[in-house]
């Protein structure tokens, strides 16, 4: 349990200072998500005071987006000289790999959720009653996306077109996702947290049960490639 | 590898040479049969009229979609399960995922036909359609995956962890949108059991039969399906090994010349 630990500290930490020198997430998917909340705002004139009632389902759609980008990002780190092959023969347990992946993607997510949530207040003009239950879900949420967006980012690695293919595997899955932080967040807005019960329920079994395929599939789905 | 001349049991029943033509006859005869059962025998809906003849489609073809994706993953099991892994079971979980895909399909637009009559509106945001429309996607992402994978070992294996996958998501799904719409609903279109009516004589029969008629129709597809899938691997094989023999004979004239005379 603690050399699994230490393993997905090191792919993790991998990820991350990858990240930290690229900066990928920072200056690319981070701006087309804030610009995904402009376009919102286009789309649905801001004066009609309809922004801060939909602002929780605008703001998990441009999470989702920015996440397939992240999902996508992490899994092409590993498309080019090899490094694949380097992963797998370096002897790390294939679940800590997993995991580390997935937790990378959830860091990173979770950053660009908080930056997100700070301009959706901004720019939506929207007011928090349970700030508690707003993090609890977003956790939850990102939780349940990096672990299914890890096990098909490792199902649609290695492929031509997995920059297409892979919105199309993920979205549908992510689905019930989507609909429990939306509402979960929508009650954390207005103040109603047992609205939210069910739906913070939901994104924790989805959170568990895809990290779980993803620790048993994940060996064998990075064996072959 | 091709699945005509292994000697598994499943590769010898799809190879049954009857197969085909007496599924093909069982097919059309039961569908027409439906057809006069379902347009003339059965009466007019007291509530909905003519438009609930659509219910022998409509319900059927859903059953068989849901034993598609059924069929799907237990095929998929099976070749993830190392004592029972072989290429007939990708194949045979590609063969039912297509009839899936398109039963679901058809499953909404017969619902939308229904619907228009009957609720006034194409689409409604009610439970039921909302998973279906779920399910739909899902497996289209399986088979737009079993499209770009060419190697058929890296495909079985990709594929069959897909539909694992995607299935688990299912009764999530359904749970979930169950719940949102619960929750949300301001007007209720379908009220309780209006899909369970307490239908009986002929109505009963013509739905028990349009149930059986498409459930031999999956079958036909199914056995099609699943034929062209192994021609299909032999002849990538084929043409794999006809490069191969061209390549050698580039290489070395002579022997070539001899052995392919």
């Amino acid at each position: 349990m603690r050399r699994l630990v230490s393993e997905l500290a090191l792919v993790a930490g991998k990820d991350l200072r990858i990240e930290a020198r690229s900066r990928v997430t920072t200056n690319q998917v981070l701006p087309f998500a804030g610009m995904v909340l402009l376009l919102f705002a286009f789309a649905l004139d801001p004066d009609r005071g309809l922004l801060p009632r939909v602002a929780p389902g605008l703001f998990w759609v441009a999470t989702l987006l920015a996440g397939l980008l992240a999902v996508s990002r992490a899994f092409a780190i590993e498309g080019e000289n090899g490094a694949r092959d380097g992963l797998r023969l370096s002897g790390l347990d294939p679940a800590a790999v997993y995991l580390g992946k997935a937790a990378s993607v959830t860091l990173q997510l979770l950053a660009l959720e908080a930056v997100l949530a700070a301009g959706m207040f901004l720019l939506y003009d929207v007011e928090v009653a349970n700030v508690g239950l707003l993090v609890l879900s977003a956790g939850l949420a990102t939780a349940g996306v990096a672990a299914a967006g890890s096990v098909y980012g490792a199902l649609a690695a290695g492929l031509r077109v997995r920059e297409t293919l892979l919105p199309l595997l993920l979205l549908p899955v992510v689905a019930p996702v989507m609909l429990g932080a939306t509402r979960a967040w929508e009650a954390a807005l207005s103040g109603a947290p047992s609205e939210a019960w069910p739906w913070v329920q939901v994104m924790a079994v989805f959170a568990v049960i895809y990290t779980a395929l993803g620790v048993v599939a994940f060996g064998p789905l990075m064996e072959e490639s | 590898m091709t699945g005509s001349q292994d000697g598994t049991r499943l590769a010898r029943v799809m190879g049954k040479g009857w197969l085909t033509p007496v599924l093909a006859v069982l097919t059309v005869g039961s569908l027409a049969i439906l057809a006069v059962l379902g347009l003339w025998v059965a009466p007019p809906d007291a509530l909905q009229g003519d438009a609930q003849r659509l219910m022998y489609v409509h319900v059927p073809v859903v059953m068989v979609a849901y034993l598609a994706f059924g069929v799907t993953t237990l095929a998929s099991v099976l070749y993830l399960w190392k004592r029972t892994r072989h290429p007939q079971w990708d194949r045979l979980a590609a063969a039912s995922a297509e009839i899936g895909v398109l039963t679901t399909a058809l499953t909404l637009a017969l619902g939308s036909l229904w619907g228009r009559p009957v609720w006034g509106v194409w689409w409604t945001w009610d439970a039921r359609l909302v998973t279906t429309a779920v399910l739909l996607f899902l497996y289209l992402g399986y088979l737009a995956l079993r499209r770009t994978i060419s190697d058929p070992d890296v495909r079985a294996r990709r594929s069959a962890f897909a539909a694992l996958i995607a299935f688990v998501d299912v009764p999530i799904v359904h749970y979930s949108v169950e719940w949102w719409r619960s929750l949300h609903q301001e007007s209720t279109l379908l009220p309780d059991g209006r899909l369970d009516p307490q239908i009986e004589g002929d109505m009963l029969i013509a739905l028990l039969w349009g149930i059986g008629a498409l459930l031999i129709t999956y079958a036909y597809l199914l056995v099609q399906r699943y034929r062209l899938a192994a021609l299909e691997e032999g002849f990538e094989g084929r043409a794999l090994e006809a490069a191969i023999a061209e390549r050698r004979a580039e290489a070395d004239p002579e022997p070539a010349t001899v052995g392919a005379s």
